[in-house]
């Protein structure tokens, strides 16, 4: 009696979830499996496999994955290395620790767009970028960033952009660190290394854990920063997933193997998140 | 011989005098306790000691080595904490050889003092275990193990008792005390605890305000302590404290006013000169109840039975309560009127600024 009131009761969240995942993800798959070409309206006949022929063959998709992957993996090993130093720093007391904090999350409140208008504009511009004039003042040539090295580009604004995210959730857990246990090491002989890589390491093994997980799944679909700077190229250099989707469903009108593209970035996401889940999940349970 | 030397040490903290000149010797073996209300400055001085406080004046000389300015890990000091602070993703073995590690032991000899170690503490079995997958007492064992395992000079103890239950406390006092017998290593020990403190100690220093207020044997202290601060602080139940008005002094004796009875008291027993008016300090097994002749009536207000003794709150003619130790058997009855005798060898006496003007008798 009462489990079918509990149940009943939870009955419009669960189904309006439901409703919310299944519809988008059967239409995807549906659209996968016909013609669907925005180009050539009425034409929707079952064509099996084809789409995903179409977007395997596709001569984007091998850089598409691999620049999602490479991308991916930087971001993570960049916000995660860096982030741990930087809260590490800026854990002791100092004058200023509160400004100083502020600055290092606010990159967090800009919109990806912004971001990367920003960098685009103001930092990669190979005329009055703030690193062309380094570099000229240097005595160097000014490097052309966004076409030179565009994933690199792309790397570092989406470092920049969730570098904050990670301080945020570093900060606060070595907030936690038990102080009487340092004090302890510090008896024991521990240098501040010794601290570092023999505590805090360990105590920071969780949230970076978490921080990996949330991470992975917003770096798997970046897309603004691609589109406002790069635009995916030159070529498909800075071309991920998602942009590749992108330009097959708007820029050839191919609804058909960009749900496709849409399956399989559904199917490597799981792989990806597999692979760390057995990574750095045991973490979690520790 | 000194071991330990304190001299004149200071702690300032932004706007608190947490330490205020604190001068102690202590010989090498010693087991010295602090013991303080909180608030005293006793983890404080214990943590200048161990260099997790910088303090701001005075020396710290250990072995003759001055180490007030040296950094903690070089001062050869071992501190076990109050919440243990084991190192928790770190096995009861990993825990116990952290030290011996970073000072870069061989193998064979980190292996070899584990085990010795964790043989002396019954610890063998969990030496696989992490932290959490023990209880208070092991906690605290492996704590304590970690502190041996480097063969400091001197061992420092916040409080380490004060998180286990009362039945483990007095267990794991006592193999405190087994361990201080077998080492040999000098032991500084805080506590708030005044038991811990007795029994423990080879000597107390109590501590008050940043100050220290008296050194001495648990049973000096016990017997003679110096002011009304340690006289209350010794000692359970407490110390009766009763205010007596005059003090006549005919020849070899002084007659203390005690509400109206006369008191005598032998005059060489006062050192200083004779104030107007004194407090007469006497502990609750120096006091009996008697059918005739007492030094004072009261009214007993309640009866604590303990089992081996009980405990009479009585109220006097002055409204003012005080304890007497009755024997365990003790057929006394709420509200009943009785004579109480008061040991004469055993009063102390304290003046207006509560320091103690008597000293006690010689043993006879």
């Amino acid at each position: 009696m009462k489990r079918s009131i509990t149940r009943l009761l939870m009955a419009p969240s669960v189904i309006m979830l439901l409703v919310w995942m299944i519809i988008p993800l059967s239409m995807t798959i549906y659209f996968s499996t016909i013609r669907y070409n925005l180009l050539y309206p009425g034409q929707n006949n079952f064509v099996g496999w084809m789409n995903f022929e179409f977007f395997i063959t596709d001569p984007g998709f091998i850089p598409a994955v691999s620049n999602t992957l490479i991308l991916l993996l930087s971001v993570l090993i960049i916000t995660v290395v860096v982030g741990v130093m930087l809260s590490a720093l800026i854990d002791k007391p100092f004058f200023g620790q509160g400004i100083v904090r502020v600055l290092l999350i606010s990159p967090f409140f800009i919109m990806p767009t912004v971001n990367a208008l920003i960098w685009k504009n103001m930092m990669m511009n190979p005329v009055y970028g703030i690193f062309a004039w380094i570099s000229e003042s240097l005595g160097f040539e000014p490097i052309d960033w966004l076409s030179s090295y565009p994933l690199m580009s792309v790397i570092i604004m989406v470092s920049w952009q969730w570098l904050p995210f990670a301080i945020l959730v570093f900060v606060t857990a070595l907030q936690s660190q038990d102080t009487e246990q340092k004090e302890a090491a510090q008896m024991d002989g521990a240098t501040g290394w010794h601290i570092f890589r023999y505590l805090t390491i360990p105590h920071l093994a969780r949230p970076i854990a978490v921080v990996v997980m949330i991470e992975t799944i917003f770096l798997l679909a970046v897309f603004a920063e691609i589109f406002v700077s790069t635009g995916g190229g030159p070529g498909y250099d800075s071309t991920n997933l998602a942009y590749l989707i992108y330009n097959q469903a708007l820029l050839q009108y191919d609804v058909g193997v960009a749900s496709a593209g849409g399956l399989f970035a559904v199917l490597l996401a799981n792989i990806v998140a597999i692979f760390l889940i057995r990574a750095v999940g045991k973490n979690l349970t520790v | 011989m000194t071991y330990l030397a304190i001299t004149d040490l200071q702690k300032h903290y932004d706007n608190y005098h947490a330490l205020r000149g604190i001068n102690l010797s202590i010989s090498e073996g010693e087991f010295v306790v602090f013991v303080g209300p909180s608030g005293c400055g006793k983890s404080t001085l214990l943590r200048t000691i161990a260099g997790l406080e910088s303090s701001t004046g005075g020396s710290i000389d250990l072995d003759g080595r001055d180490i007030t300015e040296v950094a903690s890990s070089k001062r050869d000091l071992a501190m076990v904490f109050q919440s243990y602070a084991l190192y928790p993703h770190m096995t009861v073995a990993d825990n116990l050889s952290f030290a011996l590690r970073l000072a870069k032991v061989s193998d064979a000899e980190i292996k070899d003092k584990v085990r010795s170690v964790s043989a002396s503490l019954q610890l063998d079995a969990l030496l696989e275990r992490k932290p959490k997958e023990l209880s208070g007492g092991q906690r605290q064992r492996v704590a304590i193990g970690r502190a041996i395992v480097r063969q400091p000079k001197v061992f420092l103890f916040d409080e380490p008792l004060s998180n286990l239950d009362a039945a483990l406390r007095v267990q794991m006092r006592l193999e405190l005390a087994r361990l201080h017998k077998k080492l040999g290593t000098t032991m500084i020990y805080v506590t708030h605890d005044q038991v811990e403190a007795m029994t423990l100690a080879d000597r107390v220093v109590i501590l008050n305000a940043g100050q220290i207020e008296q050194v001495g044997t648990p049973l000096e202290l016990y017997r003679q302590p110096n002011s009304r601060f340690v006289a209350e602080f010794i000692g359970t139940p407490k110390m009766n404290l009763i205010p007596a008005n005059r003090i006549v002094r005919n020849e070899d004796t002084l007659s203390i006013d005690l509400l109206g009875q006369q008191i005598p008291f032998p005059a060489n027993r006062l050192k200083g000169p004779l104030p107007d008016s004194v407090v007469i300090g006497i502990r609750p097994e120096h006091m009996s109840l008697v059918e005739t002749d007492g030094d004072l009536t009261g009214r007993i207000e309640l009866v604590e039975h303990l089992g081996s003794e009980a405990y009479a709150h009585l109220q006097l003619s002055s409204d003012q309560t005080i304890i007497i130790k009755a024997p365990a058997r003790t057929e006394l009855k709420d509200g009943q009127e009785v004579n109480i005798k008061i040991d004469v060898s055993e009063i102390i006496l304290f003046n207006e600024s509560d320091r103690v003007i008597s000293v006690i008798p010689e043993e006879a």
